[in-house]
């Protein structure tokens, strides 16, 4: 177990200058988040948003500053330290990621299966498929899924190993807004439960709403910097 | 040691490992039928190095034993030419040993001809001395002269002798069979690595996917490796059998000892053959297994 910083954030980020190129994409950004917390990301299109939450589970490192995750610094992880970590982290990705060649239950519960665990029971399967609305989908393969089907299961597979951290990467773009509101409820609930969230969105109801239900802070990255963005949220 | 225990687990299989990999059509036929024919090709190496080895071996025994010098002469002359022969081969260098073959002997050798009761001597038999030489040899022609001035009812036969060339020849022809055998594997091992970094190439994002939801590079490589491990070992083993069942079906003619027709496994010699497919294997293993960590060190 990684040892963590006097601080005991999750996931900090200190002076972070981060650029895919020459010019910086982010810089001299600093994040903190507590277990426990709840924090939006809001920002244009192209901001960056992605780009930090690829920083958060080490797949992509600063170029100057520090990221460290559960208190260990992401560029001195070793590749096996990296797998270990990203267990107690469920991202769900923008683009989703799945194996085109399984079923969507076996997508599921791919986390557990490459961490040598045994597989989620019938039952802890039929229950997630049924939270996200899937059930009848179990046995189809990603590619014949909507892309609000796909966005679900996403959801359903960060999920699945019970993380301490949870990443999600505009989570509602492509579900309407009851679904949203579904998904929103199931993520509160978990944070509830302990877990610290982060939620990339552009969906400015989506937040308003949430705050009614939780604390949540929300940040806003401009000008390669991040902002806590006013009340008026 | 970590190899081993990754060999050990590899053996073990795992279900869902292999699952989590789709399947490589294209780069499986090619790694079977790869292994298949360098086992095949091994295989006849192995015969020609073994057949080499046994020619080289026979024909150098019967060198050990050399030369014989057959004198003939006039009765009353022939004691005093043999012992001339004797003094000449005593002072001639690279000779070792030099022995008059006795009575007793000559009928022993003459017997499966003429049988037990042969009266020796009525007839007018040569003399035979059984020479043996030094390592170094001696100079045939040399001798073959003093004993023309001096002996001149001797006659020297030294018919093994040229058979020095061809044993060196054989033994040649053995280390050339075996270096096939290192190239072969050289080769298999390539082409594996070819076929392994291609289908690892064609997965970069099923192992991205694997990576990002905590898979151990480990867990990944030994997917992709306990199937071209599989897919190695399952054709050289139908290479070396097919190849095993052709040289059984060689036609025989061993009694010849002729080159070809030796061509083949001899006793316990057909058991060298059943190593070629864990070889396989192994070279299967270690070759995809570099191919997995190189190709891992390209996704975080
Ligand atoms: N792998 C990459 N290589 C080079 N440039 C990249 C890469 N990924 C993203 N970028 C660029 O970095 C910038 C930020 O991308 P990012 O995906 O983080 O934005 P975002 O805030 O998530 O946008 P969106 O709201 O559209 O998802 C964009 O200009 C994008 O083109
Ligand atoms: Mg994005």
């Amino acid at each position: 177990m990684p040892k963590r910083r006097q601080g005991q954030d999750v996931i900090d980020f200190e002076d972070v200058t981060f650029g895919y190129g020459d010019t910086p994409l982010l810089a001299g950004v600093s994040l903190h988040l507590a277990p426990g917390s709840f924090h939006f990301l809001t920002g244009p299109s192209g901001a960056g948003k992605t780009t930090l939450l690829r920083l958060c589970y080490a797949d992509l490192t600063p170029d100057q500053g520090h990221v460290a995750l559960f208190g260990q610094d992401t560029r001195a992880m070793s590749r096996d330290d990296v797998a270990l970590a990203r267990r107690r982290i469920g991202v769900v990705h923008q683009d989703q990621k799945f194996l085109d060649h399984l079923p969507l239950a076996e997508n599921l519960a791919l986390p557990l299966t490459v961490s040598g665990q045994p597989g989620p029971s019938e039952t802890d399967l039929a229950e997630l498929l049924r939270w996200v609305g899937l059930e009848a989908q179990a046995e189809a393969l990603p590619p014949a899924l909507s892309g609000g089907e796909r966005q679900r299961a996403a959801l359903a597979r960060a999920i699945i190993m019970s993380p301490e951290i949870i990443l999600a990467d505009e989570p509602t773009g492509n579900v309407d807004w009851e679904m949203s509101l579904r998904l929103l409820r199931l993520i509160v609930e978990l944070n509830r439960m302990g877990k610290t969230i982060l939620i990339a969105t552009h969906d400015l109801n989506l937040i308003r709403t949430a705050k009614q239900q939780v604390q949540a802070r929300v940040l806003r990255i401009s000008n390669r910097q991040l902002h806590q963005a006013g009340a008026d949220l | 040691m970590s190899r081993l225990r990754a060999l050990l687990l590899l053996i073990a299989g795992d279900k869902q490992a292999d699952r989590v990999v789709p399947p490589t059509g294209f780069t499986a036929r090619l790694t079977v039928f790869a292994a298949a024919a360098m086992a095949f090709l091994v295989v006849f190496a192995l015969a020609f190095s073994m057949a080499t080895g046994r020619l080289a071996e026979r024909w150098g025994s019967s060198l050990a034993q050399s030369s014989t010098i057959r004198v003939s002469a006039p009765e009353g002359q022939l004691d005093t030419q043999v012992i001339a022969v004797m003094d000449i081969l005593r002072t001639t260098p690279g000779i070792a040993d030099a022995r008059v073959i006795t009575d007793d002997e000559q009928r022993a050798l003459l017997e499966p001809w003429f049988g037990p009761d042969l009266p020796l001597d009525t007839l007018p038999l040569p003399r035979l001395i059984a020479v043996t030489e030094t390592p170094e040899g001696y100079d045939s022609a040399g001798l073959r002269a003093r004993l023309a001035g001096e002996a001149p009812g001797a006659v020297l036969d030294d018919h093994t002798r040229w058979r020095v060339p061809l044993v060196r020849a054989a033994g040649r022809m053995r280390t050339l069979g075996l270096v096939a055998m290192g190239l072969i594997a050289a080769t298999t091992a390539a082409m594996i690595t070819l076929a392994a970094s291609a289908a690892l190439a064609a997965n970069a994002e099923v192992i991205r996917v694997l990576r990002l939801v905590g898979a151990r590079d480990a867990y990944i490589v030994r997917a992709f490796v306990r199937r071209f491990t599989l897919r190695a070992l399952a054709g050289a083993a139908a290479g070396t059998a097919l190849a095993m069942l052709a040289i059984a079906l060689l036609p025989r003619a061993e009694t010849a000892g002729g080159f070809l027709t030796g061509l083949g496994f001899v006793g316990l010699g057909w058991l060298w053959p059943l190593a070629i497919p864990p070889l396989a294997g192994l070279v299967a293993f270690l070759a995809t297994r570099r191919a997995a960590f190189v190709t891992l060190k390209e996704t975080r």
